[in-house]
Formats: C-alpha cells, sequence, structure tokens
C-alpha cells in the first residue's frame, strides 16, 4: 500500500524522531512510505486565528502537494482535522472544492490508518514503562478518532497504562491561544500536569505534537520527571529486557 | 444590570477570576457533578445522537420559520384573552411593562428566573421607578441580596458562591443565626419568600418554550416558584427572547427532554408548567391578566447570518459545564450575564465587538462545547467565525498580528520560503538553547516561554533525515 506522509511542520522542526518512528512503523507494517517534499504546514495558525484569506493560499498549496497521493497520514489529529476542513474553506471555487473533498477522504490520522485502514492493532511493539494516555481534543472530537490509540497501546508489550482523571480536558495549548490567553493556559496546563501526576505515570503519551509540546514544556518548566512521547515512538518501539 | 457585568478590561476580569480559589473549587465541583449527570441522563435515555439530531433539525426549523410561528403564537395569546407587545430593543420592552406596573399601581413584584429580564436590565428599570422586584429563584434570591452579585451561570446563576458564602450572606442581610446545611438555608429562605409570594400585585416569569399552535407559555423549574409566581398575583407579565419558541406540543415534549438532561442530567425537572393566557371561569387561580413580551434586542439582526445557530440555543449551559476555560476564569470573567462558550460566541452579537472583542478568544477550540450541545450547535466554529469578523471586517486584530499572519501565508504556500526558513530556526535559536530546550525565547516567543519550556529545533529536520535514509533502512 502506498502511503504519503504528512509530517506537520511541528514534527518537521522540533520532533523529527516522531517522523522517523512513523516512517519506520508504516513500513515494518507493509506500506510503502513516500514524503511529498513540497509540504509545509497545515495553515491552522492561521484560520484558527480568523485569517482565513491567508490560510486558502496555504490549503491549496497542500492540494497540490498531495494530489498524488493514494492515502495521506499524518502523526496528528488536529492536522488531519484542518485538511478534511479545506472542502469547507474553499466552497467558494468548486473546481478547488472537489480538490479539497478528495484530499479530505483520503487522509487519515495516524492511529486511525493503523486500525480502520491496516486493521493492525497489534504492532508488535514492547515497551516496559507506567504510562497514561493524554486524548486530544480535535482528534476525539473533530476527526472522531476515540478508541484507535487505546486499542493499539493495550497491544504493547510491557505497557502498564492508566487512564488519567479528567482526560476529556483540553491541556490548554489550542494553538495561538497558548500564546494569546497565556494566563488562562497555563491553568488549564496546570490541571493537566496535576492530573498526570495523580497517575504516578512515568510516561505521558500523546498523539498530536502540539499538545506534547505544551504539556511536555510545562511538566519541564516545573521539574516533572515524567517523559513525554508520542504514540508513534511507542508503536516503534521494540526492546529486549 | 444589563446584558455587560462587571470591570471593563477583560484582562482584569481574568485575573481575579484566576485568584479566587473558592470560587474555582466551587465551579470544578459543579461541572464535575453536572457533567456526570448529564452523560448518566443521556445514557439512560439512549439514542442520544438521534435526540440531538432531532433537537437541531427542529430549532432549524424553527428559526426558518420564525415569522410565522411568532406570528401563531401572538394571535393565539389573544385569542386566549392574553396581551402580546413586541418589543424591539430593551428599552421599549421596559417601558411596556413600567407601563403595566403604573396601570396596576403596583409596588411589589415578584419574579422567576428570567435571563432575558438580566439582558435587558428589566429590574434596575422596576426599580429606578420606585417598584420593589423581589427575585424568587433560590440562586437569584442569594445574588440579589449579595448587594445584586451578577450571576454567573445561566441556570445556576449563584455557581460561583459555595455554601459557607450563602450562610455569611444569609447572615449579614437577613439575619440568619443557623450553619451551612443547605436544607436549612434553604427552609429560611422559603420561610422569607412565602411572605413576598403573598404581598406581591405583580408576577413576572420567563419562557423556557412558547408554544405557538396553543399559545402557551413554558416553564421548568426545580423550586415550584414559578408556579407561584404565575398563581398567586393578580397579573403575570412573561418576557421571552424572540427565539424562545417551538411550533407545538409535540417538539416541547423533544426540546424539554433534551433541556433538562443536558442542563442538570434529570429525566424532567421537579416542574414542569404549562400556562395559556390568563385565568378563566373555573380556574381556581392564575392571574386576571396575562402579557406576553417578546424580546428582539438584536436577535433579528442574527437572523439570516453565518450566526444563526446561536439562536438554536436553549440555554441548557451544557456547554458552560464542560468549557475548561469557564472553569478556572468563572462566568464573570467574561463581563457578560451570558458566560462560557454560548456566552462568548452570543454576546458580541447582542452587544458589539467593541465591548467583547477578546470572548471570541477565549476559548482553546477544544470543542467540548460542541460536543455537548444537545442541538448541535457547532459553537468553536462560530467561534471561529467571529475572529473571522474582527480580522476581516472590524479589522481590530493589531499590526503585528497582520504581518505574522501574511508571512505565514507566504511562507507556508512556497516550499523554498518553509525549507529556508525550518533550517534556519536551530541557528537562529542556538543563543537561547539549553540541554535541548529554550526557557527563555526572544520576541514572540516569549509569551511561550514566560510559561513553559520549548523544545530547541534540531539541526537536521525530519526531512533532512528523510532525504539522507536508504528507502526502507531501519535505525534500529
Amino acid at each position: 500500500m502506498k502511503v504519503s506522509l504528512f509530517v506537520t511542520c511541528l514534527t518537521d522542526i522540533f520532533y523529527p524522531e516522531v517522523g522517523k518512528d512513523t516512517v519506520e512503523l508504516l513500513e515494518r507494517l507493509g506500506c510503502e512510505v513516500d514524503f511529498p517534499e513540497s509540504q509545509t504546514c497545515c495553515g491552522q495558525p492561521a484560520f484558527n486565528s480568523g485569517y482565513h484569506k491567508e490560510s486558502i493560499k496555504v490549503a491549496k498549496h497542500m492540494v497540490k502537494t498531495f494530489e498524488g497521493s493514494d492515502y495521506v497520514v499524518t502523526p496528528s489529529g488536529s492536522c488531519a482535522a484542518m485538511l478534511k476542513e479545506y472542502e469547507k474553506l474553499l466552497a467558494d471555487d468548486q473546481a478547488w472544492q472537489e480538490k479539497a473533498r478528495a484530499l479530505g477522504e483520503k487522509t487519515y490520522e495516524l492511529t486511525e490508518f493503523l486500525v480502520d485502514v491496516l486493521n493492525e492493532e497489534d504492532v508488535g511493539a514492547a515497551f516496559h514503562a507506567k504510562a497514561t494516555y493524554h486524548t486530544s481534543c480535535h482528534m476525539t472530537r473533530l476527526l472522531g478518532v476515540k478508541d484507535a490509540p487505546v486499542k493499539l497501546l493495550s497491544k504493547v508489550e510491557g505497557l502498564d497504562l492508566t487512564s488519567l482523571p479528567h482526560g476529556y480536558d483540553c491541556c490548554g495549548f489550542g494553538g495561538t491561544f497558548s500564546v494569546k490567553m497565556a494566563l488562562i493556559s497555563e491553568q488549564m496546563a496546570d490541571a493537566k500536569v496535576k492530573h498526570i501526576e495523580e497517575t504516578d505515570a512515568d510516561v505521558l503519551i500523546g498523539a498530536d505534537a502540539g499538545c506534547l509540546m505544551n504539556i511536555g514544556g510545562r511538566l519541564r518548566r516545573k521539574g516533572k520527571p515524567v517523559k513525554v512521547m508520542h504514540i508513534a515512538q511507542v508503536l516503534n518501539r521494540k526492546e529486549k529486557r | 444590570m444589563g446584558i455587560r457585568i462587571g470591570e471593563k478590561e477583560f484582562d482584569k476580569r481574568v485575573e481575579k477570576g484566576l485568584a479566587d480559589s473558592f470560587m474555582r473549587s466551587a465551579v470544578t465541583e459543579a461541572q464535575d457533578r453536572l457533567r456526570t449527570g448529564r452523560l448518566k441522563a443521556a445514557e439512560e435515555l439512549g439514542d442520544w445522537e438521534s435526540w440531538r439530531d432531532l433537537g437541531e433539525e427542529i430549532r432549524h426549523h424553527t428559526m426558518e420559520n420564525l415569522d410565522f410561528y411568532l406570528q401563531q403564537l401572538s394571535e393565539n395569546v389573544a385569542k386566549r384573552g392574553g396581551h402580546v407587545f413586541f418589543a424591539e430593543t430593551a428599552e421599549k420592552a421596559n417601558e411596556y411593562i413600567q407601563q403595566v406596573v403604573k396601570e396596576k399601581q403596583a409596588k411589589k413584584v415578584i419574579k422567576s428566573k428570567s435571563m432575558v429580564t438580566e439582558e435587558i436590565g428589566m429590574n434596575e428599570a422596576l426599580e429606578d421607578n420606585g417598584c420593589e422586584v423581589i427575585e424568587s429563584d433560590l440562586g437569584e434570591y442569594i445574588l440579589q441580596m449579595d448587594d445584586q452579585d451578577p450571576p454567573s451561570h445561566i441556570v445556576a446563576p449563584a455557581l460561583h458562591k459555595n455554601k459557607a458564602q450563602i450562610r455569611d450572606v444569609f447572615r449579614d442581610k437577613k439575619g440568619y443565626v443557623n450553619n451551612d446545611i443547605p436544607e436549612e438555608m434553604t427552609r429560611f429562605a422559603r420561610e422569607q419568600l412565602r411572605n413576598e409570594f403573598l404581598s406581591a400585585d405583580i408576577g413576572i416569569t420567563g419562557c423556557n418554550f412558547a408554544v405557538a399552535e396553543s399559545g402557551s407559555i413554558s416553564l421548568v423549574t426545580n423550586e415550584g416558584n414559578a408556579r407561584l409566581v404565575s398563581a398567586l398575583p393578580k397579573t403575570q407579565i412573561t418576557v421571552m427572547g424572540m427565539e424562545r419558541i417551538v411550533p407545538t406540543w409535540e417538539e416541547l415534549d423533544v426540546l424539554v427532554s433534551l433541556l433538562c438532561r443536558s442542563a442538570v442530567g434529570q429525566k424532567l425537572t421537579s416542574y414542569i408548567t404549562g400556562l395559556t393566557g390568563p385565568k378563566e371561569d373555573g380556574d381556581v387561580d392564575g392571574p386576571d391578566e396575562f402579557h406576553l413580551v417578546i424580546v428582539d434586542n438584536g436577535r433579528s439582526n442574527i437572523l439570516g447570518t453565518e450566526f444563526q445557530e446561536a439562536l438554536h440555543c436553549i440555554r441548557c449551559a451544557a456547554c458552560i459545564n464542560v468549557c475548561p476555560v469557564y472553569s478556572h476564569i468563572g462566568g464573570h470573567a467574561y463581563g457578560s450575564i451570558y458566560p462560557g462558550p454560548i456566552g462568548a460566541v452570543l454576546t458580541p452579537l447582542l452587544d458589539e465587538y467593541e465591548n467583547n472583542k477578546e470572548l471570541p478568544y477565549a476559548s482553546s477550540l477544544c470543542a467540548a462545547c460542541t460536543e455537548a450541545c444537545p442541538v448541535k450547535i457547532p459553537l468553536h466554529e462560530l467561534l471561529i467565525k467571529h475572529r473571522q469578523k474582527i480580522v476581516e471586517e472590524a479589522k481590530k486584530t493589531e499590526a503585528s498580528e497582520r504581518f505574522a499572519m501574511k508571512a505565514f501565508e507566504w511562507v507556508a504556500s512556497t516550499p523554498s520560503l518553509y525549507n529556508m526558513g525550518s533550517k534556519a530556526a536551530s541557528l537562529a535559536m542556538s543563543p537561547f538553547t539549553k540541554e535541548g530546550n529554550i526557557s527563555k525565547g526572544p520576541g514572540p516567543l516569549k509569551p511561550w516561554t514566560e510559561i513553559r519550556d520549548l523544545p530547541a529545533p534540531g539541526k537536521e529536520r525530519f526531512r533532512d533525515w528523510y532525504n539522507k535514509r536508504e528507502k526502507g533502512g531501519r535505525r534500529k
């Protein structure tokens, strides 16, 4: 199966390891992965801030970038949801809207792709740790991907997964919200940190770089020893005991 | 009071909210309880998503045909001997209500809970003209007693207060001497209120939904106070927002089912009251005179716009009860009697952008509100639409932000620029980087790093690695 990776700008620049693990994981499961090099960012920072004219140009660029792909897979529910938003964003131009719809239909968040398209739940990973999983808002609520990550994680050998209290609450990232409403964002991040600590987990697993950047950054600032990992890093992990 | 409450500046209101640990723990506790109750009630009913679809359809249909149903409603109210007044503005609504008060030479008005009367500032208008107004909803009664503390929630107006604070209000203002057991305090309030009911000249109620086919109004309460308000005084005035209407009793059934479960996690509240016109021959109670005041106050300007769905709201507060932003800053920080996600959508529409320009940004767009709404209002999308309007029409965003977004557009649609920029990031950040992290970022990174560390961009981006690697090769 041919898969195009949309790595996302955050992963490309800040978390290259997550991208590497995503590629290796998909290849290990039999996919042929390509990386259309002209890809940039999904445009969400502008779109969510109300700069829709600015995001239209970015959307069109991304539609063109992935025009020849069979599947577009991305390790971010939020960016996947944005790609699916293009159809509405480009509604003023029917030809572009058609193309945007086609992109939306072939776009999958990584765990959704593994479980729903590849039908894989046990990806043969092993990771001995006590962990908890942070559900990302856009992935669960906008994309509707709720069970896939937990299905996959429950099959990871050695992983002791505790559910995160108040898991439904946002971590306070929200893109530009994190800097525009910094004081409120800080309180939301602190509530998340507190709930993570309640689980006694050594590792926080998430599926969206934005959330992980926010929670991880706050954990580090507060000197908490909890390690933050993207789910692709966990699923591509094989360790000897 | 009017729609706007509290200090003028949003930042100050937020700081005040964040510093109020009593309020925050009271709010968090209540949110947990209400959220759990709602989910349980929805599960018991079963097929919740179909109920939501039906709710959305009913609201959509009603708003699309609002003129028809309002006409039908007013004709049917008149047929049953009631008086109907369409108030275009808050002022006109207050003028009409005062005229009734004057005609009846009323000295005292008893009220059941109504957000729209808060919106139009009815209490002040009446009090300025020498008429005493008594709130009979327990929450509103507490707030009124506490020097007109504004409501912080549309269903539970005194949500921001805990029981000890309520005891103190009762003690200081009414000479209450007992403890802070809720039952004790409620008994005390009930005794106080009973006399007010008996001596009031006019009863004023809100309206959960009017029923167009019969000219009825419905009231959903847990305290039974609305029944006394509508049964004892000789004159009843009901004030409703013009969108609070259903075509028939069948739709009322659906919406009340959604409302009670979403608001308080109950199948039905203790009292669901349907009232049609004034007392008729043979009725044992009810008012001799019935007035229905239908308030527009900016609503018709929302009809037909991209914000029309905001008028679908049935005021259940489910969105408020799940909002993590509301949880930390509390209702007063919104500066509006309509707080939380629906308040952030509605207030700039009913009031204006100028005074409320921060509200659409007071959301992380986590969409918990949209997920909770029983009539499927896409609240987070409406917040983005507000932002779009602020950018494109009101042009209220800062020049630096507009410049940054223009630059973003350019970079993110031009691969060569993106490539250059993302490659340069590591070098540019290196003076600020320590152990792979940035804890004091320059310029635009400052607001981020004041609160959290930022991982430093590495020398090798993902794409650099990808281009170098051997196809299918593994690192480990």
